[in-house]
């Protein structure tokens, strides 16, 4: 079984941000935030996205310290992915005045992987992929939009794990 | 074909017309209607509009008229538009694309964003007065026309829209998409301050293959 006609892309973007979520400087991040979201909702080939368990969004949801928010989202097709990121005009927007927003990382702030269809990752899944790209570079198992690899096409290679190397 | 041939193949002011006119359209285009917006006849039209098929530069398909179809309906029209990808020739050879490179990736990193964007509408708005100062158009959306098409962006009106065909940093925007996009939106927003146009603005509406950028009266 491989994953070459079953696949889907998982993806995860983590921002530090440069204030408090509820500080003026973010008002418009957060003004902005349900409308976008609906738009990724309704964008072809969305699939999955993260939430917290009472809103509509994931802000709240802070894995590796208080100011670092977290996205993860999975999508039919790395184009149907690529296409709401970055040939949407709200969210293009918004990454236009991501600054404003998130501090420059320094390091890798965004990861996309394959995974077989049907399937939801955690956020140990994603964090093992954007840890094994900020190691490796880019990769069959973590890779970018810059740096695309194909989906895997052998059953070992469909494993939701990062590989250990 | 070398990338010398493909540019020479537009060596020609009528092949260059045409050339222009079929990028600049948001259809595909017949001979017919080429023909027409050139000035010239259908027949030298079609051997134009075929050389620029062989150099790679116009692609082609063949459509029936909407409605029609089966035994009678006629042979389908030889339709032309832009080709994907790029040529270009330079003498001696000089690559600032890879410097580009190079440059976005590190304005990324150091987080720049907002440097580029001030440096990108202070050109805009340098752009802007420069076509007032030399006249280049009657009124503020003429100028902003004039100066977009001398840039190479294709403008062309979508009803009170004005959308750009052509995206000139179409291969570095692909790469960094927000810092580009981000710097291409703060000039053109540049230049519409400096040609005073009040009632329109800029703002991001990518559509398949135009630059993400269009201007609209608000």
């Amino acid at each position: 079984m491989g994953c070459v006609t079953g696949c889907h892309i998982a993806q995860l973007n983590v921002g530090v941000l440069q204030a408090p979520l509820d500080s003026p400087q973010l008002a418009d991040f957060v003004a902005n935030l349900g409308h976008v979201n609906a738009i990724a909702d309704a964008a072809p080939g969305f699939v999955w996205r993260l939430c917290d368990a009472d809103s509509d969004n994931a802000t709240s949801i802070r894995p590796r310290g208080p100011d670092l928010l977290v996205n993860m989202s999975v999508w039919q097709s790395l184009e149907s992915l690529r296409a709401f990121v970055y040939r949407n005009g709200p969210h293009l927007d918004m990454l236009r005045r991501r600054r404003e927003f998130f501090r420059s990382l320094g390091a890798a702030h965004q990861v996309l992987w394959w995974i077989p269809s049907g399937h939801i990752p955690d956020l140990d899944e994603a964090f093992s992929r954007l840890d094994l790209l900020r190691r490796d570079g880019p990769g069959p198992a973590a890779f970018t939009f810059r740096e695309p690899f194909p989906p895997p096409a052998t059953a070992a290679a469909t494993s939701t794990t990062a590989p250990q190397l | 074909m070398t990338e010398i041939s493909v540019i020479a193949a537009l060596d020609d002011p009528v092949r260059l017309r045409l050339y222009d006119y079929v990028c600049g359209q948001d259809h595909e285009v017949s001979r017919d209607e080429a023909a027409a917006a050139a000035g010239i006849q259908r027949a030298m039209a079609a051997f134009h509009l075929d050389k620029l098929a062989a150099a790679g530069l116009l692609s082609v398909t063949f459509r029936r008229p909407a409605g029609r179809s089966g035994p009678g309906a006629g042979r389908p029209a030889k339709l032309y538009c832009r080709s994907s990808g790029e040529h270009q020739v330079s003498v001696p050879p000089r690559d600032y694309q890879a410097a580009a490179e190079i440059l976005a990736e590190v304005a990324e990193v150091a987080g720049a964003e907002p440097a580029v964007q001030r440096v990108a509408r202070r050109r805009g708005s340098q752009a802007g007065r420069a076509a007032r100062a030399a006249n280049l158009g009657a009124s503020a959306a003429d100028l902003v026309a004039t100066t977009l098409a001398a840039q190479g962006y294709q403008p062309r009106l979508d009803g009170s829209v004005i959308r750009l065909r052509n995206c000139p940093f179409h291969a570095l925007a692909d790469q960094h998409p927000p810092l580009i996009c981000g710097m291409n939106l703060a000039f053109v927003q540049g230049l519409l301050e400096a040609v005073t146009a009040s009632g329109m603005a800029a703002r991001f509406d990518p559509q398949p293959g135009d630059c993400c950028v269009v201007i609209e009266p608000f």
